[in-house]
């Protein structure tokens, strides 16, 4: 996994400016997803992880305001201008959003849908995108193409219509695809079907994917790295694997423990408090307030993210808990 | 179909509430037509003759027949056929109608559409389309006729015109004020139809695609905010009708507006009953097409689940 | 919640005050008292006549000028206010009675009397008012009555429909079906409960309905259906200003007139800021 970055994010913070005092929404974040790498971006609600995927994106709403840098292959997404802007959006990344319905034009044929983008950014002629189309929506499993290409969203299912949406984010063989959340809106019982075509496709073809989740069990399983976020800032970030089996930041151990287990029967352990956002934290670790293992240095002082066995944490006592966050992940 | 027959019943209802109505309004038209000094034996021969004596169901099945066949009666003030009266009028006022229509709408989805589109023009077209939808018709028009007619002299103050271009100049000044406040008030609904759907999260995901911005305007925006945009104009056509009432008055128009008016004062109760039936008749069709139109232009209406 | 997270209620930024609701708001208070005793400032009587002075400009004697009779423009305006007013005054009262009892009554009952009432309301909501204001003259003849009953019946969807759904979501509400459950009759839950929380909407679509009363009543008026000439009322003296101005004397029409769109606007506006801020869905 040493080839070249794709995505490059370093620093990235995103304020609100529309508020007095600005509102911090995501702080500091850094991360980096390699070609045919897939990263998962963990958090739960408010974590910032839809932002920085937007902000990643160009989408970000007028009124958030973006520092810091992203790069894609060496190139400022933050600067670019609006002819790169849209070769890059049209074929270099692709996005796979959460809630299918919503985001097709109910008025617009699936196969007008499909089409659009390479056809407007003039990628492909429209009678080879039609086909190019029909074959991809063959390879998701939908059979019966061709009748599907020409209804409208209303007609689908949302299983059916999510895999319409990772079809057109294939379309114009993007580099890099962005899933944000791409089963929550779904039926619980198309959840694994649509994920696992999904990462099949992805990388079968060798594309990097950026796979933003509040499930770090689902995270874990289908991405090689992982950047776990909480109040906008990067608690930890490291290889998928070594994370699952050793978290060393207290709030990824309590995301562990909170996870229902498929084994045996038990009470489930929630994380106490409630989610914060970015600008709701005081001074010091942005976990503090809901860590069992604060101390009076955690809320005076914010941790700096540092580098530790291979991996990246953000908190002051993450030597010292290595064993209590094992037992606590597992319990 | 369907559709088309319940047109026809909401017609026919009108008509009968409309005929009941006005079968209770006071005024003899019998006094009316021999005058004072008939005698009771006159009077009475005549109240049979137009039939006046029989029961209102009779007389409204006489009335309803005869209409089907063209024949409206006839007018006691002006003694002549209502629909030899209506015709010519009804062309000038459908005239009047077309053009604050075609103005209307033209003008309404424009401002509306930039309001929508570009934030920075929002206050001052939606600031402007709150006091154009507060301008009353009548108002308008005397406004516009003592700047534009009495002190500018840029168009005649009153009347009809003759010949096509008189016509059209004549038409001007009505047509603005007749179009003034549904025009406010379809720019107010394009801006807000153009708002929530550029707000939209499709319309997010088309920006993500690298789609050009004038054609996510176009074939995201404006055409998903076609439907509410359509149901309002279609109502306010179907309103300017009514609106034309006022506007005739005001500009001294012969239509069938200014002639509704004048037989109401004069208690020409077969020339109100045909016109008022001309304007719900205008209205139901209008309202009609527009519902067919909504069907057949949304997707999620037409195609089966 | 624990100690050291903040309240996001606390951090939310504070509403700004809604200036446009206390300007419009006092502009209509305002509009509302020269309505009641604008005609104790009238420097002249309304149908005064003064032969010498007829149809000059705005001058000491004759702030706003006279109409062609003669008569103080100014002391008419502020005469007329009062008729202008009464008229929609009664229409919106009338029609919120109606149309609040009605739309509680249809949305309590629901099934088919909801329904065959919702495309009552839909239908009359789409006839033009004007149309029915011309035939309730024909049938009660021309005058003051005429437009505030026909207008009374076109106004009454204009609250049904918004109080309805309001009310139909009440209903549902938990609250509602313990009220129930502890043997409150419906007559009572509707009167004292569902009213209670749909009162604010009725007043913000009251407001509204008031500006657009006010002139479709002042329409009928210049139709020559409603009130009549000589009576002092603003739709009236736009009428009576028409032949004026021809010779160019535009003030009658002009500041009746403007009297008719400072209304509307005002009450419009507060209306609309007052259902933007006690939350109806128009």
């Amino acid at each position: 996994m040493s080839q070249e970055a794709l995505l490059n994010v370093v620093d990235l913070s995103i304020e609100l400016t529309d508020s007095v005092p600005r509102r911090t929404l995501v702080r500091d974040v850094s991360f980096t997803v390699r070609q045919g790498e897939s990263v998962g971006l963990v958090g739960e609600s408010g974590s910032g992880k839809s932002m920085t995927v937007k902000a990643a994106m160009r989408l970000l709403p007028r009124a958030a305001d973006a520092t810091g840098s992203i790069e894609f292959e060496g190139v400022s997404v933050l600067d670019m201008g609006r002819r790169e802007l849209a070769r890059y959006r049209s074929s270099d990344v692709a996005m796979i959003h959460q809630d299918p319905r919503a985001h097709t034009n109910p008025m617009q044929t699936i196969g007008d849908f499909l089409i659009e983008g390479v056809v407007s950014a003039g990628l492909q002629s429209k009678a080879a995108a039609i086909d190019r189309a029909i074959g991809l929506l063959d390879e998701m499993g939908i059979k019966d193409a061709p009748r599907r290409m020409a209804q409208y969203p209303h007609q689908l299912s949302g299983g059916l219509l999510q895999r319409v949406m990772i079809a057109s984010a294939l379309m114009s063989e993007p580099k890099l695809v962005f899933a944000d959340e791409p089963t929550t809106a779904l039926d619980v019982t198309v959840q694994s079907e649509v994920i696992a075509i999904m990462v099949e496709q992805i990388q079968e073809r060798g594309l990097g994917m950026l796979f933003i989740t509040h499930d770090l069990d689902l995270a874990a399983a289908v991405t090689d790295s992982l950047v776990v976020m909480y109040a906008g800032t990067v608690v930890e970030k490291g290889k998928a694997h070594d994370i699952y089996a050793g978290p060393r930041h207290p709030y990824t151990a309590a995301l562990l423990a909170s996870r229902p287990s498929t084994t045996h029967v038990k009470r489930l352990v929630s994380i106490p408090g409630r989610p914060a956002s970015a600008y709701e934290v005081p001074t010091g670790c942005v976990f503090a307030a809901r860590c069992p293992f604060a101390t009076e240095l955690c809320r005076s002082d914010r941790p700096v993210a540092r580098e530790l066995d291979g991996r990246v944490v953000a908190c002051h006592r993450a030597e010292e808990l290595t064993h209590e966050l094992k037992t606590a992940a597992s319990a | 179909m369907s559709a088309a027959l319940g047109a026809a019943g909401t017609i026919l209802a009108a008509s009968f509430v409309i005929f009941t109505a006005l079968s209770f309004a006071p005024g003899d038209p019998v006094a009316q037509i021999l005058g004072a000094k008939a005698t009771d034996e006159a009077r009475a021969a005549k109240r049979a003759e137009l039939g006046l004596d029989d029961p209102l169901l009779e007389r409204y099945w006489h009335w309803l027949t005869s209409a089907l066949h063209g024949d409206l009666g006839v007018s006691l003030t002006f003694r002549e056929d209502v629909t030899s009266l209506i015709g010519p009028r009804l062309e000038t006022t459908f005239l009047l109608v077309g053009s604050a229509a075609v103005l209307m709408v033209t003008v309404g989805i424009l401002l509306g559409s930039l309001a929508g589109i570009r934030p920075g023009w929002r206050p001052t077209i939606t600031g402007l389309a709150g006091l154009g939808i507060s301008i009353p018709t009548f108002v308008a028009a005397s406004a516009l006729i003592s700047v534009f007619a009495v002190k500018l002299g840029w168009f005649p103050t009153f009347g009809a015109g003759e010949g096509l271009t008189d016509r059209i100049r004549h038409l001007v000044l009505p047509a603005i004020a007749l179009s003034v406040g549904f025009g406010a008030y379809i720019t107010q609904i394009t801006a807000a139809a153009v708002r929530e759907e550029a707000e939209k999260e499709h319309v997010m995901t088309s920006r993500g695609r690298g789609i050009p911005a004038r054609q996510i305007i176009r074939k995201h925006i404006l055409r998903n905010a076609a439907l509410p945009v359509m149901t309002a104009s279609g109502l306010a056509v179907a309103g300017l009708v009514s609106g034309a009432v006022v506007v005739e008055q005001a500009f001294a128009i012969d239509g069938i507006g200014s002639l509704l008016v004048k037989s109401t004062s004069s208690k020409d109760y077969s020339v109100v009953l045909a016109i008022s039936l001309v304007i719900v008749i205008v209205f139901v069709v209008v309202t009609t097409i527009i519902d067919v139109a909504q069907v057949l232009l949304d997707p999620r209406e037409r195609t089966p689940r | 919640m624990t100690s050291l997270t903040h309240d996001p209620a606390a951090t939310e930024t504070r509403r700004p005050k809604d200036k446009l609701l206390i300007i419009a708001g006092s502009l209509c208070g305002l509009l509302v008292f020269v309505a009641l005793f604008g005609f104790l400032f009238a420097p002249y009587p309304p149908d005064q006549t003064d032969v010498l002075a007829s149809g000059v400009g705005p001058s000491p004697d004759h702030l706003l000028g006279t109409d062609s009779l003669g008569r103080d423009i100014l002391s008419r305006a502020l005469a007329g206010a009062r008729i202008s007013f009464a008229g929609p005054g009664l229409i919106v009262l009338a029609s919120a009675v109606c149309g609040t009892t009605l739309a509680i009554f249809a949305a309590w009952t629901g099934g088919w009397v909801d329904q065959t009432l919702n495309r009552l309301l839909n239908v009359v909501f789409a006839v033009p008012g004007i149309l029915v204001a011309v035939l309730a003259s024909a049938v009660f003849g021309a005058g003051f009555w005429a437009p505030v009953i026909a207008l009374t019946v076109i106004y009454i969807p204009y609250y049904a429909r918004v109080v309805r759904s309001a009310a139909v979501r009440e209903r549902n509400m938990p609250y509602v079906e313990g009220l129930r459950l502890a043997g409150l009759s419906s007559w009572r839950i509707c009167s004292r409960h569902i009213l209670r929380n749909v009162v604010p909407i009725v007043l913000a679509q009251g407001t509204i309905a008031f500006g657009l009363a006010l002139a479709d009543f002042a329409a009928v008026s210049f139709l020559g259906l409603g009130v009549q000439t000589p009576t002092a009322e603003w739709g009236v003296m736009v009428a009576d200003g028409r032949s004026e101005l021809l010779n160019g004397d535009m003030q009658q029409s002009l500041v009746a007139g403007a009297c008719i769109v400072i209304t509307v606007v005002a009450f419009n506006i507060f209306g609309d800021r007052l259902g933007a801020r006690y939350g109806a869905d128009r």
